[in-house]
């Protein structure tokens, strides 16, 4: 969960919403099963006051000539201090536990996938299906796929009864999420693909976090704070598009860009450019493979967002979630792999060591650090500055992976 | 008269064949350079899970992030 | 009906064949296109050199998969039926930068068929290769019998078949 966390605990929403999102999307071409391979990643997120560990397997392995099965199991350890929780909580500890199931027939040129992912941790359980179908058409050069995800919700809040946390028993909502999705992918030369995505997203049900206030202006130094209001329906509209070339001297330079907008007025633009660069050389003392990336993302802010309102109850819909704020951020990662061989072990095609850094730098544009009036944790700082003044948060975090892949 | 003839017969072929005057212009045998693992969209579904997991944590984009298609297109 | 009308209808249907024949194009039919490689160890390998044998040629590349899966079971059906009259030729789509040599010098199960390297695509534009591996059957009279694009485990078996019918005539 990476989820600004307010309040007592925590838990992540809209990230949810979909759970498994990122697990289901679809993998190569449409008339051949995914390779077998066995994963195996540690990961570690730090950064905001944040810091969040754990392991993740995967495993896929085909059965026969048409079925392919893939398990996932991932765990986020979570401890959280970010400058939400800073300004309105204490410091807590929570897990994450995720596993999904999916499985991939192949029928003449035709993929089906269906999938299951179901994510549990104290105050939240997603449950998604995954359904898709892609096909290979004219020669190869073209693979068209549909999918369809849907996803129910379990919302709940943790209180401390008698010091013991647990599921406040008055408080339970649910949530749904729908999304359809439609992608092409078009090879234009014997070095370059193109591949284009488009997603609707709807979600319906209780969007926000239980945890998680707005602040408000009483008077030009003092500022209330009150629950966030969110509409009971959210609708995306995104659409990607992606390209893969092929270098002469053996490298492979790649782009995407996606354009988002919703029924929340947000409007985001992502960009990202990667380069991968293999090096199998006896000098080089194996065989490696470097791989360098930037993401780019900018945001508008959601309609009902503000930082601090001009009064209580100032609109139906209020937001200070910086999730949906105005914003900037630039990740720049890089990453090293190194492939080998067990003589001992035929069975094993390869295996493959990864080492991953990542460089997280996010600037909001309305959203301050309220730590400089509120104080951390209740301390109160000696020269807290007038409400709406303090200085304009920054995120800064670092990413780390470690992981090992085997193909058999 | 004979010429209409000749474009009635050429559209009803036309339609029988699917218009596929346009050929596949990246042959079977040119794909060598696609088939290359470097040229998949994800060389590692687990990382590029947890990022893409990452993002839709701090961004308040969602969606459109598969892509597919290329490889060998063997069989 | 008048000359002028048959000849009319005659233009009219081969316009119409050059629309449809190219969808069948692909289906055997007609005299196995001959063709001359370098091949390994720097022989070089001409089709018409084994008239009078049943030829199996199949296209394949290292980065092909399923090609890479069948190679030891043509080098077993190579084996089994060479004595009877039956070549299998093995001929490597790459271009001159890919290293089929180097991957077939480190195959655990070495494959003694002749190997062409079709470095230009010459001789895959000839049989109008469709898909990776094609394989395609020769009779001894030199014509094309059968074309097989792709393979799955157990196609060796439809391989066999078809080589069992052309070695009987």
């Amino acid at each position: 969960m990476f989820k600004p966390r307010t309040g007592l605990f925590s838990f992540a929403i809209t990230c949810l919403a979909l759970a498994g999102g990122a697990v289901f999307s679809p993998q190569a071409s449409a008339g051949v099963l995914p390779e077998d391979r066995a994963d195996l990643l540690y990961f570690r997120y730090d950064g905001g006051g944040v810091a969040i560990n754990g392991p993740s397997v995967l495993v896929r392995k085909s059965i026969g000539e048409h079925v392919s099965v893939q398990a996932n199991y991932y765990i986020d350890m979570v401890s959280s201090a970010s400058v939400d929780v800073e300004t309105s909580a204490s410091p807590y500890d929570d897990e994450r536990t995720q596993s999904s199931l999916s499985m991939d027939f192949l029928h003449g040129k035709s993929t089906y996938t269906i999938g299951y992912v179901n994510s549990d941790e104290s105050d939240y359980k997603a449950k998604t299906l995954y359904a898709g179908v892609s096909h290979d058409m004219f020669g190869d050069l073209t693979t068209v796929s549909f999918g369809f995800k849907k996803g129910e919700n379990e919302v709940f809040r943790n209180v401390k009864i008698d010091g013991v946390k647990q599921n406040d028993p008055t408080f339970f909502e649910k949530m749904e999420s729908k999304s359809y999705s439609v992608g092409v992918s078009q090879i234009i030369t014997k070095n370059l693909i193109l591949s284009g995505q488009y997603e609707v997203i709807t979600d319906e049900g209780w969007l926000n976090s239980p945890y998680r206030s707005v602040r408000f202006l009483i008077t030009q130094d003092t500022q209330g704070q009150q629950p966030e209001q969110y509409p009971k329906t959210h609708s995306s509209n995104s659409v990607s598009v992606r390209a893969k070339y092929f270098l002469p001297y053996r490298a492979a330079l790649d782009g995407m860009y996606r354009f988002y907008s919703d029924t929340w007025g947000i409007i985001g633009h992502t960009g990202e450019l990667g380069y991968v660069h293999p090096l199998d050389k006896p000098w080089a003392g194996g065989n490696w493979t470097f791989e360098g990336r930037v993401h780019y993302y900018t945001q508008s802010a959601a309609d009902f967002y503000m930082d601090i309102f001009p009064r209580a109850d100032f609109s139906n819909f209020m937001a200070r979630d910086k999730e949906l704020a105005t914003y900037t951020g630039i990740t720049a990662g890089v990453n090293a792999t190194y492939e080998f061989k067990i003589e001992r072990f035929p069975w094993l095609t390869k295996g493959q060591l990864n080492l991953r850094y990542d460089y997280m730098a996010v600037d909001y544009d309305d959203f301050r650090d309220a730590r400089y009036s509120l104080g951390s944790f209740g301390v109160l700082p000696d020269e807290p500055y007038a409400p709406g003044t303090e200085p304009l948060y920054k995120l800064r975090a670092n990413i780390y992976q470690f992981y090992i892949s085997a193909f058999f | 008269m004979r010429i209409r003839g000749l474009i009635v017969l050429t559209a009803l072929a036309c339609a029988a064949s699917g218009c596929s005057s346009i050929e596949p212009w990246v042959k079977p045998y040119d794909r060598e350079n696609l088939a290359d693992p470097i040229m998949t969209f994800t060389r590692a579904p687990i990382s590029q899970d947890f990022l893409d997991h990452v993002f839709e944590s701090r961004e308040g984009s969602r969606g459109a992030t598969g892509a597919g298609g290329g490889g060998c297109g063997c069989n | 009906m008048s000359a002028r009308k048959v000849n009319g209808i005659i233009k009219g249907l081969a316009l119409a064949a050059a629309f449809v024949l190219p969808a069948f194009a692909t289906s055997s039919a007609g005299p196995a296109p001959t063709f001359q490689l370098a091949g390994r160890g720097g022989k070089t390998i001409d089709l018409a050199q084994f008239k009078g044998q049943v030829v199996m040629i199949n296209f394949w590349a290292t980065w092909c998969g399923p090609c890479r899966a069948e190679m030891p079971l043509l080098e077993d059906i190579y084996k089994k039926y060479k004595p009877m009259g039956f070549t299998l030729i093995g001929v490597n789509v790459e271009p001159a930068s890919g290293d089929p040599e180097g991957w077939l010098s480190k195959l655990p199960k070495p494959v003694t068929f002749p190997v062409a390297y079709d470095v230009d695509s010459k001789v895959s534009k000839l049989y109008k290769v469709a898909g990776m591996p094609t394989t395609v059957f020769i009779d001894r009279k030199g014509n094309v019998r059968e074309i097989h694009k792709s393979y799955k485990s157990g196609d060796e078996n439809l391989y066999l078949t078809q080589i069992r019918a052309l070695l009987k005539e």
